[in-house]
């Protein structure tokens, strides 16, 4: 057994996939010779020589537009950029291209490339530096969206994204580099995409999940525990593929739905599981659906205003309080 | 204006001129078209800018690639694709270039080079870069040319492209068609530079003025450019000075044109100056030259004729290819 971090798991998995796939390279913006801001690839750049690990100049839609040139030319890029908050400065590239490429040419073309950005709050980053991401991308078909929370899901997602010959988004959460997991070496394997988890099994209401908001909903389910709400929480691990299934097998056991988001309520994908229920699961709901996310406002520099926009143990228990009070 | 004297070989400039005919034929049945309602939406044509495409196209080898912009036609043509999967696209059907989902914006052909036509200004350069760090990287001594018009000299996306392929020393040709309009705006009024070259020297590359109405001249400065970036010595920027008859897009009649400019560059219509050299040189006579216009015309109506005969995709189309599947 080792004790592997968030941040190791992502270098690992850059590492061995640099190493199986000699068309696999890895760019962006101070992760090099710095090693990144996060210090997530230190020692990639030794490793494997600035051919394959590149910095790149402050140039988000230019260095985004060419790992989509060298992917459908036979290269497997990961592009990292630094904060998810920056993906609108990459956005035409994103959603119009990198999205479309396979699609409007008829299928020419295979767009095996994987973007990496560090997402979400908890960290102090200040409004800019702290959203996560999922849902300004989630309504463009045409790429999928990783969002591991775990550290074994870190390794095994990012390793099937780089592999996977569509382009994949992997959204890493900023406050869970230092989280750290003892694990058996032998279960850091690929991860598919499109399969979410069942963190805890329980039978009297499904919460549904990612990241920090996972860890935060598995608290609230120990606490409601003692208070004999038994709950089942989900980790959704993708955002596209979406695993419909489980989300419909638990609430057919629970009959109850709480979903929590680290994001603003308008379009969030907490939306689309909350429909997904109301249209294949409504005839299992005994109660209306709560969403717990950040509403209408946004992320505040001052550590109070920052815990209080974001979802904590205390409002995703009341919620599920709530919900099966109703 | 760079100037270079040396005559091309007689067959080269006869390969030229059948292809600045297959484009100009095209392209005028094409306007047809549009009025027939058969082609949809929008269509730029490139009438008057041919020599650009073909003299550039003339320069690449086996194994180069291209990406351009959704004033295409004349590219794809110049590249090899077929007078038939144009046509075919054009009109959206099954065999199509892009199996009809691309259709006039989007010429695309993987298998000759031809990475994508863009509809979005200036999104086609940092693809361009991508593809040409394939070629550094896999060493195989091949080029990537972007075409983009004057106006696409103001977005970011020029600028980071330029900047990034400067510093990597990427074997990739910016070649913008100065063609005075961006839309329905007069450059002078967008750009407060004289020649779009100049920006070269911000980036440490070299930019180079070309006559864009001769085939011959836009083939030896670009084959300079090219030798170079085939050596390793990096980027250029290559500004053709060109002008388009007909109007920016659909049915535009360019009112916005001072009174005799148009009939000023008419008299340099690329056909004409690489016609009435080869008639001057002993290689071509007036009735030869007719009977070949005839000829390509007659085939570009035969082709037109079996493309509205040909079948629209079936509806389960819209579902493939958004994805690779496997
Ligand atoms: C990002 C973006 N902005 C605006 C447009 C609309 N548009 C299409 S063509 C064009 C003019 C471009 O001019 P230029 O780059 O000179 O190319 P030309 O059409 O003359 O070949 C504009 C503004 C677009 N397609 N994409
Ligand atoms: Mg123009």
């Amino acid at each position: 057994m080792i004790k592997l971090t968030y941040r190791d798991a992502v270098r690992r998995a850059l590492a061995d996939a640099l190493r199986a796939d000699e068309n696999v390279i890895f760019f962006g913006e101070d992760v090099a010779e710095a090693g990144g801001v996060f210090k997530v690839t230190p020692g990639l750049y030794e490793e494997f020589g600035g051919e394959r690990v590149m910095d790149t100049p402050i140039s988000e839609e230019a260095f985004i537009g060419a790992a989509l040139g060298a992917a459908i030319t036979g290269m497997r890029p990961v592009a990292e950029l630094m904060f998810a908050d920056f993906v609108p400065v990459a956005m035409d590239q994103i959603a119009n291209q990198i999205a479309k490429y396979r699609y409007m040419s008829g299928g020419q073309f295979i767009v095996p490339l994987t973007i990496r950005a560090a997402q979400g709050a908890g960290a102090g980053f200040g409004t800019q530096h702290s959203q996560c991401v999922e849902s300004w991308l989630l309504n463009i078909p045409g790429i999928k969206i990783v969002v591991p929370g775990t550290v074994k899901d870190m390794y095994g997602l990012l390793r099937t994204a780089i592999d996977d010959n569509n382009p994949v988004i992997v959204l890493e959460h900023k406050v869970l580099y230092n989280y750290a997991e003892e694990i058996d070496e032998a279960e850091l394997t690929h991860v598919p995409l499109g399969k979410a988890a069942v963190r805890r099994v329980g039978k009297d209401i499904t919460v549904v999940a990612t990241q920090l908001m996972m860890h935060r909903s598995l608290d609230a389910a120990e606490r409601l525990a003692g208070e004999g709400i038994d709950c089942e929480v989900i980790d959704l691990r993708t955002m596209i593929p979406l695993d419909e299934e489980t989300i419909l097998e638990s609430i057919a056991k629970t009959g109850r739905l709480v979903i929590v988001e680290e994001a603003p309520h308008a379009g969030g994908w907490g939306a689309d599981i909350a429909a997904l229920a109301a249209d294949k699961g409504i005839y299992w709901l005994d109660a209306p659906v709560k969403r717990v996310n950040m509403g209408g406002a946004l992320i505040a520099y001052s550590p109070p205003l920052e815990d209080e926009v974001v979802p904590n143990v205390s409002r995703i228990a009341d919620a599920i309080r709530a919900v099966m009070r109703a | 204006m760079t100037q270079n004297g040396i005559a091309l070989p007689a067959q080269m400039r006869q390969d030229m001129l059948k292809k600045m005919l297959e484009i100009r034929a095209a392209e005028e049945r094409i306007q047809g078209l549009f009025l027939e309602n058969l082609v949809r939406g929008t269509t730029h044509l490139c009438i008057g800018q041919e020599a650009c495409s073909v003299g550039v196209a003339a320069v690449l080898q086996p194994g180069d690639t291209m990406t351009c912009t959704y004033r295409g036609h004349g590219h794809a043509l110049a590249m090899g694709m077929t007078m038939k999967a144009l046509m075919a696209e054009m009109m959206g059907k099954a065999s199509g270039a892009c199996k009809g989902k691309g259709g006039s914006m989007h010429m695309t052909d993987a298998s000759i080079g031809l990475l994508g036509a863009n509809a979005i200004v200036g999104a086609q350069l940092p693809i361009a870069v991508g593809a040409a760090l394939t070629s550094r990287l896999k060493k195989t001594g091949n080029i990537t040319v972007t075409f983009f018009g004057e106006g696409a000299a103001n977005i970011g996306a020029f600028h980071e492209s330029l900047n990034l392929a400067a510093i990597w020393k990427l074997p990739v040709l910016f070649i913008c068609e100065n063609n005075l309009y961006g839309e329905y705006s007069v450059w002078s009024k967008t750009t407060p530079v004289r020649d779009i070259a100049v920006r070269a020297s911000s980036y440490g590359i070299p930019g180079i003025v070309v006559d864009g109405q001769d085939a011959e001249c836009v083939y030896h400065e670009v084959s300079a450019m090219a030798e170079r970036a085939r050596r390793g010595e990096g980027p250029a920027l290559i500004e053709l000075k060109t002008y388009r008859f007909r109007g920016h897009s659909r049915t535009d009649q360019a009112p916005y044109r001072p009174k005799g400019e148009l009939e000023e560059w008419l008299k340099r219509d690329p056909i004409l100056i690489l016609k009435e050299r080869m008639i001057a040189d002993g290689q071509l006579d007036e009735t030869e030259f007719e009977e070949l216009r005839e000829s390509i015309d007659r085939q570009v109506v035969e082709v037109v004729e079996w493309a509205k005969t040909e079948p629209y995709p079936p509806v389960e189309a819209l579902y493939e290819d958004i994805y690779y599947e496997g």
